[in-house]
């Protein structure tokens, strides 16, 4: 079980075996086929939707918000060690690995590339079905739910997911989820070594050290950059896609309380986003080193008072 | 690394397939990621990339991507344009390769050949497991390939061959070549492997074009191959004409992908460069240019798109293919051109793509059909009359 120092930022873990305790929002039951491993491994992959680091961000015109018009939308870079980790699992032990996104329709743009990678199947959670997608846009919390509450439903054994999504950089998440579901996680995995099919070993960067940690399933690891070189797609893998099921889930499907997801669930509330401020032209000094030196030195003392 | 951002000034993107821009992304990613970090160095000492053939072909499964049989992903022939549009934004050279594996080697093994020749062939083919080439053209013989001195004749144990083809893309490192020969029952094609007794090949030197390829002549001196090596469901001249037209048209977008690297090459140079106290970019002369750049790039993408549509409906005839190709090289080499003259004296370098792509043109212009060849397919459709002669 994980526990979280309060406000420390620091993990305590401890490895916990056997079956998942219930959700404590929640008395949904597992899918009762989770746990027979002669069929594999149930894995799922939580993918999120972000801007391209390359896209123009432009706040909306409610201050609270990103303009999406014109935005590229990619996979967070992040997830897609996750969803590398997801296939080499599956690849090792046989088994099903289930894409699962939450966002507008868009986010099944992502979902078919993680298809198209070799996931079996994937789940579209859009967000105008569980009442506020402006929630749950910001609050890391209410998607946790959300996506735990697919977990649930699949009755997923293992969990991967990035260890932070490139545009809000929370990196809350998917240890979020691992907490509603009961679970252990092991966040920022550098490498992750499978000793059987119920357990693994995962190296985490710390500060100045490398920490091995065994875990043992049901868990949730969070990728980090160098857990393993993500595939490209094939051509084939693109066209094969095309055949596999994706659902669509919403609150009822998913047995969510609305006051768990919808208005006043969120924790926090964004007051207003503002973009950087533009950055001022720098100042160029002329003339030989000597006149260069007296000029800066001058203009430290002076104008800025540094020296 | 960022995704490139081509040029779609006429949303012809909402035109295409979800599955038709996954396909072009996935492409256009590999390219900017495995090729364009070594292809300068590769055009500089001459040498073809010989490590991403089995990324082109095992991995991704780029080779005879359009077809629908032998573990090929039967992709639309529009997905299948993009390919070679985003291939060829990292070097038409590459593209040439992809070309030849699909259109000229693939495609003619899986409609002229025999049910054995397509087991051998085709899975190694597809995996870059096996290279192949296409020899048509002779050193005397180019835009009038009927004429070809190539000969085939019965011995009791096969095919007897002799003669010489020229400007064979990826000769030497093939180890199949599609080869026609005039037979007494007409042309006919025959595979050749490499190493035959008989079958030699060298490599054509000194190139200004095309320098990441390889381009080779294949001779053929009393080169014996057996009975089961002709493409037995060929009859003549118009066997390999469907095979160039397969490949030409997918020169018609591959030339799109290398007028968008100079073009993008033009319009970043030109926000950046400083001249006069602005931006290259706030002259109007330059933007001129771009807009003509941008113009001609829109054209062709919208001729490609249709022409692929036809394609998937089988009717891009011939003349349709040859209009496309002509067009869209044309195009691209005039915006390689003048995207070097927007360079400046940065665009004779190969710190940019410009000048490897403009000279790359060069071939692209006179391969497959030159220019003019293609006027008169064209002008033959058009009047009904053949100005070939």
């Amino acid at each position: 079980m994980v526990k979280r120092g309060a406000g420390s930022g620091l993990f305590v873990l401890a490895v916990r075996t056997g079956a998942a305790i219930p959700c404590p929002e929640s008395g949904q039951a597992v899918d009762s086929s989770a746990g027979d491993r002669s069929l594999g491994l149930n894995i799922a992959v939580l993918v999120k939707q972000v801007p391209s680091s390359e896209a123009r961000i432009k706040v909306a015109a409610d201050g609270r918000s990103i303009d999406p018009t014109d935005v590229e939308y990619v996979i967070n870079p992040y997830d897609e060690y996750a969803i590398e980790a997801a296939l080499q699992v599956k690849e090792k032990f046989g088994g099903e690995v289930v894409a699962i996104a939450l966002g507008p329709q868009r986010v099944e743009e992502a979902l078919r590339t993680c298809l198209a990678l070799g996931a079996d199947r994937a789940v579209s959670l859009r967000d105008s079905s569980f009442g506020d997608p402006a929630l749950l846009e910001r609050s890391s919390l209410a998607r946790a739910r959300v996506l735990a509450a697919a977990v649930r439903k699949l009755g997923s054994e293992v969990v991967f997911a990035g260890k932070v999504s490139i545009d809000e950089d929370n990196s809350a998440t998917g240890v979020q989820v691992a907490e509603l579901l009961g679970w252990p996680h092991v966040s920022v995995a550098t490498r992750l070594e499978w000793v059987d099919a119920a357990h693994a070993k995962v190296s985490r960067e710390i500060e100045g050290a490398s920490e091995e940690l065994e875990v043992a399933l049901p868990a949730l690891l969070t990728a980090n950059k160098g857990l393993n070189e993500p595939r490209y797609p094939s051509l084939k893998g693109i066209m094969a896609a095309k055949k596999k099921p994706m659902d669509t889930w919403d609150a009822a499907a998913l047995e969510l309380d609305q006051a768990a997801v919808g208005a006043g669930a969120g924790r926090i509330s964004i007051r207003s986003l503002e973009p950087p401020p533009a950055r001022t032209a720098g100042q160029i000094w002329t003339g030989d080193a000597r006149e260069m030196v007296t000029k800066v030195v001058a203009a430290l003392k002076n104008d800025r008072k540094l020296i | 690394m960022a995704r490139f951002q081509g040029l779609d000034f006429y949303s012809i993107d909402q035109s295409l397939s979800p599955d038709e821009r996954q396909v072009r992304d996935l492409v256009r990613d590999w390219v900017t990621n495995e090729v364009l970090p070594g292809i300068e160095q590769h055009a500089r000492e001459g040498t073809f990339p010989l490590h991403l053939i089995p990324k082109m072909g095992e991995e991704l499964g780029l080779f005879g991507s359009n077809f629908n049989d032998y573990g090929c992903a039967g992709l639309s022939a529009i997905a299948y344009g993009l390919i070679m549009q985003e291939l060829e934004r990292g070097d038409s050279g590459l593209r040439s390769f992809a070309s030849v594996q699909g259109s000229l080697v693939m495609y003619p093994i899986r409609e002229f050949g025999s049910e054995a020749q397509k087991e051998r062939w085709l899975p190694l083919l597809r995996r870059g497991a096996a290279i192949g080439c296409f020899g048509l053209t002779e050193p005397d013989h180019g835009s009038d390939p009927g004429g070809m001195e190539t000969r085939a004749v019965r011995t009791d144990r096969g095919w007897l061959l002799s003669g010489t083809k020229m400007w064979i893309t990826n000769g030497s490192i093939a180890d199949v070549a599609v080869v026609w020969a005039r037979t007494e029952d007409g042309i006919r094609g025959f595979l050749v492997e490499r190493g035959t007794p008989g079958f030699t090949t060298s490599d054509v030197k000194r190139k200004f074009s095309l320098r990441a390829s390889v381009t080779s002549e294949l001779s053929f001196q009393d080169c014996e191959v057996p009975a089961d090596s002709i493409l037995s469901k060929t009859t003549g001249l118009k066997n390999p004409l469907m095979c160039l037209n397969q490949a030409r048209y997918g020169i018609a977008w591959g030339a799109i992908g290398a007028a968008q690297a100079c073009y993008d090459a033009a319009l970043r140079y030109t926000l950046a460069r400083t001249q006069f106290g602005k931006p290259l970019a706030a002259f109007q002369l330059v933007q001129n240019k771009l807009c003509q750049m941008v113009t001609e790039i829109t054209k062709a993408q919208l001729l490609a798109l249709q022409l692929g549509r036809l394609k998937d409906q089988g009717q891009a005839k011939p003349a349709l293919v040859s209009l496309a190709k002509r067009n869209n090289v044309a195009i691209a080499l005039d915006i390689a051109r003048t995207a070097r003259d927007m360079l400046g004296a940065n665009g004779i370098t190969d710190e940019y793509p410009v000048g490897r792509h403009m000279v790359n043109l060069e071939s692209v212009s006179t391969y497959e059909g030159t220019h003019d060849i293609h006027a008169l397919i064209v002008g033959h459709a058009v009047t009904g009359i053949e100005a070939f002669a």
